[in-house]
């Protein structure tokens, strides 16, 4: 279908389908669409989007259509985001499941199973966790002790996990266990799948310097995992999970780039004003501004130029970490500028005036950034080991 | 935005081959031990015509190679990487704009194939104080006649000793600091009334003061009194080529800076083993990406939507004069006491980085553009 045809076709469906509510500012977190057994949608018009996205495939539109996804080219997928935006439709679903363990399947998956968890993951019907670091297990994520022993039909995994996001909310796990004690830490790996269901299975939530519990400690007493929801080869774990580290630290540093978040120079005229010259009225925090919105615009000139070099066949490769690094410490520093716009104001914690320290508490969010997915540290690790090719310590 | 395609890959790739053999940095020392009287080669400056770079923003109509902004970019980051001393940028890049896009029809037919045939040497006079504030123009041209009269000073004219011909910003209504009322004049060099110093700047290049004492009779270029526009598209075009610049300059004192790395000893260990010099790289490294993009951002809009350009331009100009601060510092202090040395080349980058970001606007000014076009 002619590019020019598409977008007008997609611009008609949007205008027709997608409901009033769904097309007010979402305000973030409160206002996603995370989907699950026992996802209680936020309002009707919520139900509806996702049902109707999710009937053409476009909760995920670039998946294969026999997975539940819409089949997009890239192209495509950018214009039906850009007809979105122009009437600030919100994303119908948001998940795990999509960001990570769907690209996963798709590469390493086998038939059966990209057939029985894609489709459900497109229609937000089940909810996914991340099952990787251990207590024992940060920033050397290859030396986690989970482990999963071979009993004949079924692994019997026992052990502790620590940040698995939204564990409590979760349907199913993607994890991480070691099925080979004996041999090197990245060898004995491998990457399973289970129902948080399964007796055994208990979490805990973490409560954060923020007041909320996005995280959890999971704990795993002698689960039963069916030796089918092995994913990839046995002990060979450590590549998918490089490979979703990979594509997590991307969405990672994209995400935050993405537009649909605060808008630092609005907030900031809101507040100080401009003087008569038209410029905003407090020179120091316009610096600031001017900085924090120049890296932004560079950074999403990045994630589009190795958008275009890796479709071009042109070896992006660790890069990615750069994405990561660089999107999560621009995020922070946006989040201490907001902070600082907002004066105090923005200290407010438990006030209707503040929605319940909004501001305060995303910003204390974000200090997680540059350590989630793989701390700042160990960004500029990768970068100097595997692009710059500097010696080892 | 764009992956560089095959032409343009090969159009990098042989601008690299071409100057790291004819204008390495010893080129540079040369010149510049030599006391060199233009501060470039001719015969250089003739290969760059052979290479179709002289054209480069130029149509085919008139003799160019029309690579376009992208391209333009590509040839000012390599000639960044081995500090290439040349007329490029005044020439190839702002006079060709500025006369491509305002001049007439006569105009172009005489001044365009000049310049792609390097038979012509043109600068752009806009600079009237320490720092680039094109709408602060006072330089006077007044009507005496039917002709205008120009009288003022300019300053950190870039090629303006070996020019043959200069593009003068001048106000012909309004106060400095007014936009209207600005107007370009395309004046020979050589006119009564004007009077050329030369300047040798700290990374051994070349700019100019010139005075134009009742100069007579010039021929205006554009239309008279609203010509910001038509000085903007050839300021933007050059500021995306320094930019350009800047980061060839970030990106080749990174290269040698971790070469050192790898080879310099020190506690009886490679100094690259050092977790707190890797950071350092590592980071730069990242700078110097996001860099790129936003050069080649600008480039993309220079060449779709050139009078829409300026936030793209300033946004790359303002983090190429960072990155390029940041790239040569580290690269001195890396390089220990050795960065010091005139021997080492690492110097040379500092220099020239240190000019580049004053050139055109330095980040504060693009900082400051770079808001007020988004309204704050």
């Amino acid at each position: 279908m002619p590019l020019e045809t598409f977008r007008r076709e997609t611009r008609e469906w949007l205008a027709q389908n997608c409901p009033p509510e769904m097309r007010k500012p979402s305000r973030g977190e409160p206002d996603i669409c995370w989907g699950g057994r026992n996802w209680e949608f936020q309002s009707e018009d919520q139900k509806i989007w996702l049902e109707r996205m999710a009937a053409r495939g476009w909760t995920v539109p670039m998946w294969p259509k026999e997975y539940g996804g819409g089949g997009l080219s890239r192209e495509e997928e950018k214009i039906l985001r850009e007809e979105m935006r122009a009437i600030s439709a919100r994303s119908p679903l948001e998940s795990f499941g999509i960001w990570m363990l769907g690209p996963a399947l798709l590469q390493f998956g086998s038939e059966a199973q990209k057939l029985e968890h894609l489709p459900k993951i497109a229609r937000g019907e089940i909810r996914w966790c991340q099952g990787y670091s251990e207590p024992g297990a940060g920033s050397d994520l290859a030396s986690l002790q989970t482990k999963a022993e071979d009993k004949g039909d079924h692994f019997l995994v026992n052990g502790q996990k620590i940040w698995t996001s939204y564990a409590d909310k979760a349907d199913w796990i993607f994890c991480l266990v070691r099925t080979d004690p004996a041999a090197p830490k990245h060898k004995g790996i491998s990457f399973v799948l289970f129902d948080m269901a399964t007796p055994g299975v208990t979490t805990k939530p973490i409560l954060l310097i923020s007041g909320k519990s996005p995280f959890c400690e999971t704990f795993f007493d002698n689960v039963k995992v069916p030796k089918a929801n092995l994913v990839g080869t046995l002990n060979d774990g450590w590549t998918i999970a490089k490979y979703l580290l990979t594509h997590e630290r991307a969405s990672i540093g994209g995400g935050l780039a993405i537009a649909g978040m605060r808008s630092l120079p609005a907030e900031a005229i809101k507040a100080i004003g401009r003087d008569e010259s038209g410029r905003l009225a407090d020179p120091f925090v316009r610096e600031e501004v001017i900085r924090a919105e120049i890296d932004g615009r560079a950074l999403l000139a990045t994630i589009e130029r190795y958008k275009a070099e890796a479709k071009a066949g042109q070896g992006v490769g660790a890069k990615s970490a750069i994405l990561k690094y660089a999107g999560t410490e621009l995020n922070k520093r946006r989040y201490e500028a907001f902070m600082t716009i907002g004066g105090s104001d923005a200290l407010e914690w438990e006030s209707e005036r503040s929605e319940e320290g909004t501001l305060a508490r995303e910003w204390l969010r974000t200090k997680a950034n540059s350590i989630e997915g793989g701390t700042s540290e160990i960004m500029l690790g990768i970068v100097a080991k595997r692009i710059l090719d500097l010696p080892e310590a | 935005m764009i992956a560089l395609d095959e032409d343009r890959i090969m159009l990098r790739d042989t601008a690299r081959e071409f100057l790291t053999d004819k204008s390495p940095v010893s080129e540079l020392r040369r010149l510049r031990d030599s006391r060199n009287e233009d501060g470039f080669s001719r015969e250089l400056w003739g290969g760059m015509k052979d290479m179709g770079w002289t054209g480069i923003l130029i149509d085919e109509d008139h003799g160019g190679s029309d690579f376009g902004h992208v391209g333009m970019a590509l040839v000012c980051e390599e000639m960044g990487r081995t500090l290439a001393a040349s007329p490029f940028l005044s020439t190839a890049v702002m006079a060709a704009t500025a006369i491509g896009r305002g001049g007439s029809g006569e105009q172009k037919k005489k001044w365009l194939p000049a310049i792609a045939e390097a038979k012509a040497i043109i600068a752009l006079a806009v600079d009237e104080g320490r720092k680039h504030a094109p709408e602060k123009t006072a330089l006077k041209a007044e009507l005496a006649g039917n002709a205008f009269t120009l009288n003022g000073e300019k300053t950190f004219v870039i090629d303006g000793h070996v020019a043959d011909a200069i593009i003068v910003a001048a106000r012909t209504a309004g106060e400095p600091g007014d936009k209207n009322g600005i107007s370009l004049f395309l004046v020979d060099a050589k006119a009564p009334g004007i009077s050329v110093e030369r300047v040798i700047t700290v990374d051994s290049r070349n700019s100019a003061r010139i005075k134009f004492d009742n100069v007579n009779a010039v021929e205006a270029l554009g239309e008279t009194g609203k010509s910001f526009n038509l000085l903007e598209n050839a300021l933007n075009a050059g500021r995306a080529g320094v930019a350009a610049e800047l980061l060839g300059i970030a990106g080749e004192s990174f290269d040698r800076t971790v070469a050192y790395l790898k080879e310099r000893k020190q506690f009886g260990k490679l100094i690259g083993s050092f977790q707190a010099l890797q950071h350092r790289a590592a980071h730069l490294f990242g700078e110097i990406e996001l860099l790129r993009s936003l050069v080649l951002a600008a480039c993309v809009t220079l060449d779709k939507s050139p009078d829409a350009a300026g936030t793209a331009v300033s946004a790359a100009k303002y983090k190429a004069c960072e990155v390029g601060r940041l790239a040569v510092s580290e690269a001195v202090q890396m390089f220990g006491g050795m960065g010091m040395t005139d021997e080492i080349d690492i110097g040379f980058f500092m220099k020239r980085a240190r000019s580049t970001q004053e050139l055109l606007g330095d980040a504060y000014f693009h900082a400051d553009r770079f808001a007020l076009s988004q309204k704050y």
